[in-house]
């Protein structure tokens, strides 16, 4: 089947009117800026208030493609997936109203997981603002606490500039979603159109100026540790940093862990990366956490899934806080050293500060922790022989299928702890999750802007079947443009982290999260896309290798284990040291 | 529980439309409340100076200071405690014109408490007191047993101790925010 998606690199470089002013109307206006920015995919859903701006769209569908997803949260979530496999800015156009409200839980998990995004929604003319009047909602209001920045433009001429902004603050610094809401008449009105990229605003210090002493002081840290142990956050992949952490990892012989977020930065198969921190993370870095003397925590915001109980957090550990957002240093965690600064500019110049060491006995601690998990928890896991199939034996074999070499784009709950313990991730920007904000529904779309973003990589779905089903209709959006994500759905008939929780905590009541689902399978079919249910551990080979070799998009349902639970697991405001196998 | 302390929260702005609700939306997420809160322009034209008193400990209100900062309109934010600042409120009282019949008292209190006379009209009197919190409430005690009609009071506005001059602190940000990635 042929595919739709386009090389994005491959297109022509459309021809903007820059220079020289021409006079356009405001939503040839937006379309133009949005070239400007080297935009040439956006994802929406129409409606009265954006009409204008569908109707340039359609004019210029040869530079710049428009994905009509099935719901605006899906659009929002497109732009996500979109943007964290590419590292681009990615862009949602939304109606108003209902059409905005939809985006917000979108807007709130890229906020959250510091993702780039500039949302576009239609408002209703000027004159009706504060009216209530239809499908009039303050979506600027609304949406405030979940964006880095918002604006409302009513009038045309504000748009080149306002888009500018929008573009310069939703990528620089400590990415994050951007908002602007642009009034019907707004976008009717003409302008003298000319674009002018941001370079800067003189309220905004998107990186700021590394502090050399704070470098030294680190570095000295470094060079007294004993058991120091690295954190690597999302931050490393967003300002690119991979190399520079392994060059300090390597030099002075430092473990790195990793954040939920972070995974991806650091090659699993090295002999430094010590696993996943966090919750369901790995055993040897939780327990660590409370043994070692230095803790380099890099680009992370110290979460609370990742640090159990405060209180009894890393007492004993100097901490080096390598941040480019100020308000994340001395706020869960008081750091010895806070260097607020870009990731890599902070870890070369540490680095080159940095005396070689070897910490061979420390490492063998972690390596003595990692036998352990893997006797108890691991190869039980991965390798069964009996009963039902397993969620990590599906994602052991997706891993060694794919040499660790796809995107994986995880929903919420079991499956997507899961999938990150265990998928061996082989390229940079692999795993798409939501993790601060916890977002069911998030994988299928994000799926697809993943898909579009990303068309060298092969693109893996993993959504359990009460997660999938809260953004289903976008099979649709899969089905119409073609594009090849490959989708599986881990069925264990339950909300399955929910029920965990009640297992473990709430003496196994199951109140509410017992599902009867609909014909996953047929539901597939019926968006016109191969699709297979096997709940046999004899089929899972030969599904996965159809659902691999697959040109198009291939949806899989996998009946798994009913009751299983995700071990290790730090329960719920208890300390790192308290993290349990079983 | 950490101790709760008075601080004063002062921030540069630029004169944005919803940049008030950016603000008290940071209090309201943390169940802060505002002591009180004034905003004006500064001596620089589209800039505007935020002065907020908040009861908070320590760490909650550097991590509100930071939050602050971080929205894209504010130019600077900083915390003080009262003694980094020179700070005023301003109280307006109304009182009934009858009040001069008992003499001149009433004109000693004014002098006294360092206010004055701001209006006086055939059936009402305004006295206009700048002062910080407790002479305030100092005055009001004096003026009570006259029969105070009406009494409003401000929020605090602040100047902090420092040399900085506003307009030379704007250059400087611009000169490194802009151009200069
Ligand atoms: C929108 C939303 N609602 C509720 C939750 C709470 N929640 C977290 S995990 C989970 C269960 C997920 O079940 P399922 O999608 O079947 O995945 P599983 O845990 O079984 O792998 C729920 C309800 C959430 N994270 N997001």
């Amino acid at each position: 089947m042929e595919t739709l998606v386009k090389d994005s690199n491959k297109q022509p470089k459309p021809s903007v009117k820059g220079a020289t002013p021409v006079k356009v109307t405001g939503s040839e206006a937006i379309i133009l800026s949005l070239l400007s920015e080297g935009v040439n995919e956006v994802f929406g859903y129409p409606g009265g208030a954006i009409m204008p701006l569908y109707d340039e769209l359609y004019k210029y569908n040869q530079q710049l493609t428009h994905y009509l997803m099935r719901h605006e949260q899906g659009a929002v979530h497109a732009a996500q997936g979109f943007s964290r496999v590419s590292g681009k800015v990615g862009v949602c156009i939304a109606t108003s109203g209902p059409g905005a409200t939809n985006l917000i839980t979108g807007i709130a998990d890229a906020q959250v997981d510091s993702t780039p995004l500039v949302c576009i929604t239609g408002q209703v003319p000027s004159q009706l603002l504060g009216t209530s009047g239809f499908q009039e909602i303050d979506i600027i209001g609304i949406s405030m606490p979940v964006v880095k920045w918002n604006f409302q433009v009513t009038s045309a001429h504000e748009i080149p500039e306002a888009l500018a902004k929008a573009f310069y603050i939703a990528a620089s610094g400590r990415p994050g979603p951007v908002l602007i809401d642009i009034t019907k008449d707004a976008q009717f009105g003409e302008l003298e159109f000319s674009y002018q990229k941001c370079e800067g605003l003189r309220s905004y210090k998107p990186v700021p100026k590394l502090d050399i002493s704070a470098v030294g002081r680190a570095a000295t840290l470094i060079n007294q540790s004993q058991k120091p142990m690295i954190l690597c956050g999302h931050g490393v992949l967003l300002s690119k940093a991979g190399k520079a952490l392994k060059s300090l990892a390597e030099k002075a012989d430092i473990p790195v862990a990793s954040t939920l977020l972070g995974l991806s930065a650091f090659p699993p198969t090295h002999p430094l990366n010590v696993g996943m921190l966090g919750m369901h993370g790995n055993y040897g870095p939780n327990i660590k956490t409370n043994e070692a003397d230095l803790l380099i925590a890099v680009g992370m915001r110290f979460d609370d899934r990742v640090t159990g109980k405060l209180e009894s957090y890393a007492k004993q550990a100097k901490v080096i806080h390598i941040e480019i957002d100020q308000s994340e240093l001395n706020k869960n965690v008081q750091a010895d050293v806070a260097v607020l600064a870009d990731a890599q500019q902070a870890l070369q110049a540490i680095t080159t500060l940095v005396q070689a060491n070897k910490h061979t006995s420390w490492l063998a601690e972690f390596e003595a922790c990692n036998a352990i998990e893997n006797q108890k928890v691991n190869q039980p896991e991965l390798y069964p022989t009996q009963g039902a199939i397993k969620m990590a034996e599906v994602v052991r074999m997706l891993s060694e299928k794919t040499k660790g070499k796809a995107i994986l784009v995880t929903d919420v709950g079991q499956h997507q702890m899961i999938a990150n313990r265990y998928y061996q991730f082989n390229s940079c920007n692999a795993s798409v999750t939501s993790g601060g904000l916890g977002t069911m529904g998030f994988a299928l779309p994000a799926a697809f802007g993943a898909g579009v973003g990303d068309v060298k990589r092969q693109v893996i779905a993993i959504a359990g079947d009460g997660g999938i089903q809260m953004t289903i209709q976008e099979l649709g959006a899969i089905a119409q443009y073609k594009v090849p994500v490959k989708i599986i759905v881990l069925n264990n008939n339950f909300l399955g982290m929910v029920r965990q929780w009640q297992q473990l905590f709430f003496d196994k009541r199951y109140a509410a999260t017992e599902l009867v689902n609909p014909n996953f399978v047929a539901i597939a079919k019926g968006y016109g896309l191969q699709a297979k249910g096997i709940n046999q551990r004899q089929d899972l080979d030969s599904a996965l290798n159809e659902l691999l070799a697959s040109k198009a998009s291939y949806f899989l349902e996998i009946k798994v284990e009913r009751e299983e639970n995700v071990f290790p697991m730090v329960p719920s405001g208890a300390s790192v040291s308290e993290i349990r196998l079983a | 529980m950490e101790k709760k302390e008075l601080f004063t929260i002062s921030a540069l702005t630029e004169n944005k439309a919803g940049l008030l609700n950016a603000v008290t939306i940071i209090f309201t997420r943390r169940k802060l409340n505002i002591e009180s809160i004034n905003v004006s322009e500064t001596e620089v034209e589209g800039v505007s100076r935020y002065t907020i008193v908040v009861y908070a400990s320590q760490h909650q209100a550097e991590l509100v200071v930071k939050q602050i900062n971080r929205l894209i309109e504010v130019l600077a934010a900083f915390l003080y405690r009262n003694e980094d600042i020179y700070y005023q409120e301003l109280a307006m009282f109304k009182l009934p014109t009858e009040v001069f019949l008992n003499g001149n008292t009433i004109e000693a209190i004014v002098r006294n408490n360092g206010a004055r006379i701001l209006v006086i009209e055939e059936d009402h009197i305004v006295i206009e007191k700048t002062g910080h919190r407790d002479e305030i409430k100092a005055l009001h005690t004096h003026l009570k047993p006259f029969g105070v009609l009406e009494f409003v009071r401000s929020g605090r506005i602040a100047i902090s101790k420092s040399k900085r001059k506003t307009d030379s602190f704007l250059r400087e940000l611009e000169a490194e925010n802009i151009n200069n990635l």
